[in-house]
């Protein structure tokens, strides 16, 4: 936007929320940066909506103890930028962006706005390399690739952070030793939680490569709304100038989308439902869409949000819009946390989109994918089997139901069930698949190919 | 004009005396395109097909007299569009991987020749929609060079055959030169002469569809369903399967990464009709969920409009929205921004109305040329919570013949397409049956009729399973659950991503069908005779009945099949005295 003159406006006439009406503004851009000066000190703010005379602007600090008469806006004539290198990492910032480790600004290549462009479709590369987790539950069911963004759905008290960072420490691309480096995003949760990240990077020593954006439950709320946004601008320039594999970790997604209600309400928007604004979708997509690959450029970007479903419930707005942005979700249940099944994936839910393209013949095995659809259709008649045993009792059951009950445990127990600090290699996870597969009568394996029964299955039993 | 306000995608100008609705302007210094969307007084408002950051009350407007319109000729085919037909593929070339704003290319490449063979003649009186000559656009498409519609004359000037650029005239009538390309209003439809009854099938290859809810040409359907449940699979295996002469796909509001899959497969895949590659009928718009959301609004007129062109020149196109909720949601996003009066659940009240004018351009006609020529529109539908009782889904059921219902217990089961066989509907099916008699056998009514009361008793009796278990019923619906497994797994299942399955000929869904319906008629003799069920279900052609899909696609096979189907169940009433089976 230029240079320009700064002028401050002391003509502050509404606050509510986190918003502040300004009248007489002259030379404001929409979207633009602002200086809020008050008694309390400096905060920054963007322009939301701006008319003739009026602009409106939401403060990122909050509006606590800022008063009509006392407060004035200086106009920055651009967006919300950070400064962007590698010195990012090892680094802790905020969630606009400025160092919170008691550091100096980081050396900075160059400036770069938050909200970053749309990548253009064509200049997409489709993502299809698969990383190994070294977790069964994923690798063999729902195998993450690079560029790829695959959220994980929890509930309050699941371990997903558990799960996150297990992920962390193993993820790895077969085969391969590129520049790699995780951006974290603290979005809303609590200090011991972000502690608890910052000591497992720390101990599998990759904390020199970990960028951190902090926004813990007691720091502003409306900087919720940008601190995913500073990760993932960080996020770019890492994976798309300097080539590196950026893992981008965001928790609690929920926390955002509560800080995007919030706002919404005090600017008095019509909402769509639950009180969630119906731009949702759309303001979501603008942070998931970031993730991917481009063609010519090496590096890549993968991004796990983790979000806890209010009530567990699947279809409540906020699991639900994500789920229609991602390229599929990782499913957390009670029910397995509760039987002691660690790491608690629901496989019936649970999706990969792209996995489709990173695994079989050349990536994993060629069983691959057969295997893991074979899986998941026996699985699903495992729990029918399950829920007529609580109607007919187990006497009741057909002795195939009751094979079927064999293999839902033995999947449970050896496929699903690992250590937090257990590395599991793909070989064995298919492997321990068709192990659970053997327990089943081989006409009911509609979904593996003969070959395949007597090539992987057979030799093991 | 002067911008008076800017929120979010909508800008407010004053000054605007003269500004007509639907014209297209230029906003601010960066010449950011815009509609008019609504003209109150001396205010107009404005939706902005890109980003509006930096905007700043009191920068110009400028008026372009012109509404927002599409260019129509040779160079559609193959090109990827954003919501307001600007080339991607060049707009990278420009700029680089990001799109920035403020940038244009002409949608259609101004630098390349055409080879245009003339049909018409000096002294001839041409009026809309006639032809004046070809050229081949693809190996597939013979691109028929039309007359604007709203244009007549007598011919005074035909250029003669050879290459020609977009820009060089190819006929003169006494008021204007006529180019290899026309410019038309999206939101404006396309005339024709009149209305056809749509009775011909569109055969897409995936057996759900063609046998039990077939879609016409001409026709339009809705695939509503929740995250994951395979809309876009379907829309993608319709693209790239449906007997269409022209296909138009619109990705609207939805990933960025499924547009490169179109991208990078259709180029490879061929079409089974002509062996020529998909992209070579395939014209792709791509306004991904992060790109502009008045763009996205924008974008389902912009790829209807190119249909009904297609159309024009006799074609049967075929047109896949996804997702239509995410234009609905444009839509009212844009009203929110206006401060119009919500309906429910937020959508203006007009989200009705709209959804009408754009499934009304579905249709098979009688083309201004004389010819005959469909356009088919597939829209994916993207409930929240999966609750197809919102207002996107309801409203559309309202002006669409076919639903496709996808259900989440299957998705989850991986039973895919996830399309549910009690609750979908067709309104085509019996208009389109003499089609499939004609192309496959007397009996395909039956054959579907039957499989359809075969799943249909499965579903009734599924509470009753659920609370009895199987061993409790009767051996004769034992036998009914049997086959209901089979059409399951064997006929109605098909994988998209497997190289066999993905696309079946109607012969191949006939012969399956026919093999399936034979066993159980046989197998229902069988128990007559007293032999249980269970040695039937224990029989190696239940299994391969089910592998069908998957191993066979050769006709000899499937005939042969066919009669092993039958033969199998009778070997056991043959067997029976000697006290074993197999
Ligand atoms: N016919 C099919 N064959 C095999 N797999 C399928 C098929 N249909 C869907 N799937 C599986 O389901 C996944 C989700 O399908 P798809 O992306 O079409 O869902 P969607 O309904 O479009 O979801 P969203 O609304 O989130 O875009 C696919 O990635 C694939 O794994
Ligand atoms: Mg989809």
């Amino acid at each position: 936007m230029g240079l320009k003159r700064r002028v401050s406006y002391a003509t502050v006439t509404q606050i509510n929320g986190p918003l502040v009406f300004i009248k007489g503004v002259k030379d404001v851009g929409y979207d633009e940066l602002v200086e809020i000066s008050s008694a309390r000190g400096r905060s920054l703010g963007r322009v939301l909506e701006v008319s003739r005379d009026v602009a409106v602007v939401e403060v990122f600090e909050g509006t606590t103890g800022l008063s009509l008469g006392g407060t004035s806006a200086t106009f920055l004539g651009r967006g919300l930028e950070v400064g962007v290198s590698q010195e990012v990492l090892g680094r802790v910032f905020d969630g606009i962006g400025e160092p919170a480790d008691g550091k100096p600004y980081p050396y900075a290549r160059e400036k770069a706005d938050i909200n970053g462009s749309p990548i253009n479709p064509t200049a997409r590369e489709y993502p299809s390399e698969f990383i190994e987790t070294g977790i069964s539950g994923i690798d063999g069911m729902d195998s993450l690739v690079r560029g790829q963004k695959l959220p994980i759905f929890s509930g309050a008290g699941l371990p997903h952070n558990a799960l996150a960072a297990q992920i962390t420490r193993q993820a790895k691309l077969l085969n391969s030793s590129e520049g790699f480096a995780i951006v974290f995003v603290a979005i809303g949760i609590t200090h011991d939680e972000a502690m608890y990240f910052r000591r497992s990077f720390e101990e599998s020593g990759a904390l020199a490569n970990v960028a951190m954006v902090l926004n813990l439950a007691d720091s502003p709320a409306v900087e919720r709304i940008t601190a995913p946004r500073v990760g993932l601008t960080m996020a770019e320039y890492l994976a798309f100038e300097e080539q590196m594999h950026v893992l981008v970790i965001m928790t609690d997604m929920t926390n955002y989308c509560n800080a995007l209600r919030e706002i919404s309400s005090s600017r008095g928007e019509i909402p769509a439902r639950k009180g969630y604004p119906g731009y949702m979708y759309t303001d979501l997509a603008s942070i998931y869409e970031r993730a991917g690959k481009i063609i010519g450029k090496k590096g890549s970007i993968t991004l796990l949000p983790i979000l806890t479903m209010p009530n567990d419930d699947i279809s409540h707005p906020i699991p639900d819009l994500t789920g229609y942005i991602t390229e599929g979700q990782i499913v957390l249940d009670r029910g397995l946390y509760r039987r002691g099944i660690y790491p608690p994936i629901d496989i019936s839910l649970s999706l990969s989109r792209l996995m489709k393209d990173g695994v079989g013949k050349g990536y994993t095995r060629e069983d691959h994918m057969d295997l893991s659809n074979q899986l998941y259709a026996s699985y699903a008649r495992m729990k029918e089997v399950r829920s007529l045993e609580t109607v007919v009792g187990e006497e009741g059951l057909s002795e195939k139901d009751r094979m079927y009950l064999k293999f839902g445990d033995f999947f449970e127990q050896r496929f699903l069930k690992q250590a937090e600090d257990e590395d599991r290699g793909i070989e064995e996870t298919l492997n321990l698949g068709w192990d659970s597969l053997a327990l089943l009568p081989e006409d009911e394996l509609s979904r593996v190919s003969p070959d395949e029964i007597s090539k992987y299955m057979k030799k093991r039993t | 004009m002067r911008i008076y306000r800017v929120s979010g995608a909508v800008v407010e100008a004053e000054e605007s005396t003269g500004v007509k609705m639907h014209e297209l302007v230029l906003v601010g210094e960066a010449n950011l395109v815009g509609e008019v969307i609504r003209i109150d007084g001396d205010r107009a408002f404005v939706q902005v097909y890109e980003d509006t950051y930096g905007l700043k009350p009191g920068e110009p407007i400028k008026s372009t007299g012109n509404p927002l319109s599409v260019e129509l000729g040779p160079g559609l085919i193959g090109t990827i569009y954003d919501g307001i037909q600007r080339p991607l593929s060049s707009l990278r070339e420009k700029e680089g991987a990001f799109i920035k704003r403020g940038i244009s290319a002409p949608p259609l490449d101004r630098t390349k020749r055409w080879h245009f063979l003339p049909t018409a003649m000096v002294g001839q009186k041409v009026s809309g929609g006639q032809v004046l000559g070809y050229v081949q656009e693809t190996e597939i498409v013979k691109h028929a060079v039309l007359v604007p519609p709203d244009v007549k004359g007598e011919l005074q000037w035909v250029a003669d055959e050879g290459d020609y650029s977009l820009e060089d005239p190819i006929a003169k009538l006494p008021s204007q030169e006529l180019h290899l390309y026309h410019r038309w209003p999206v939101r404006t439809p396309r005339p024709y002469l009149e209305r056809l009854p749509a009775d011909e099938p569109l055969v897409t290859g995936q057996r759900i569809i063609d046998a039990l809810f077939p879609i016409a040409k001409g026709g339009s359907a809705i695939i509503p369903g929740g995250f994951g449940t395979g809309k876009t699979v379907v829309q993608h295996q319709l693209a790239k399967w449906a007997d269409a002469d022209v296909v138009v796909y619109v990705g609207c509001g939805e990933r960025g990464n499924e547009m490169t899959e179109v991208l990078r497969d259709f180029p490879k895949l061929v079409d089974p009709r002509t062996g020529k590659p998909l992209m070579m009928r395939t014209v792709l718009i791509a306004n991904t969920s992060n790109m502009p959301v008045a763009a996205r609004e924008a974008s389902i007129y912009t790829g209807i409009t190119i249909a009904e062109y297609f159309r024009d020149m006799g074609y049967n196109v075929a047109l896949m929205a996804d997702s239509t909720s995410r234009w609905a949601e444009a839509l009212r996003e844009i009203s929110g921004r206006l401060e119009e009066m919500p309906g429910e659940e937020g959508y203006p009240p007009y989200l009705a109305s709209r959804l009408a004018e754009f499934y009304e351009r579905a249709g098979r006609v009688k083309t201004l040329q004389g010819n005959e020529g469909s356009v088919t529109v597939v829209g994916a539908v993207s409930p929240m919570g999966g609750d197809f009782s919102e207002p996107v889904t309801q409203n559309s059921l309202r002006f669409v013949q076919v639903f496709w219902g996808l259900d989440k217990d299957l998705a989850d089961r991986r039973h895919f397409p996830s399309i549910n066989w009690i609750t979908s509907y067709s309104q085509y099916s019996s208009t389109v049956s003499s089609w499939w008699i004609k192309h496959t056998g007397e009996d395909w009514p039956d054959l579907v009729a039957e499989a359809f009361r075969v799943l249909q008793t499965e579903n009734d009796l599924e509470s009753l399973v659920r609370l009895v278990g199987i061993e409790a019923l009767p051996e004769s619906q034992k036998l009914t659950l049997l086959v209901a497994r089979i059409l399951r797994e064997g006929f109605l299942q098909q994988n998209a991503f497997n190289d066999v399955d993905t696309y079946s000929s109607p012969r191949k869904q006939y012969l399956l069908l026919k093999a399936m319906i034979g066993f159980y008629r046989s197998s229902e003799k069988v128990i007559e005779k007293k032999i249980p069920e269970a040695e039937i279900e224990g029989l190696p052609i239940v299994q391969e009945l089910i592998r069908a899909r998957f191993t066979v696609s050769e006709e000899l096979k499937l005939e042969d099949l066919v009669k092993r189907a039958e033969d199998a169940p009778k070997s056991l009433s043959g067997e029976i005295d000697r006290g074993d089976k197999m």
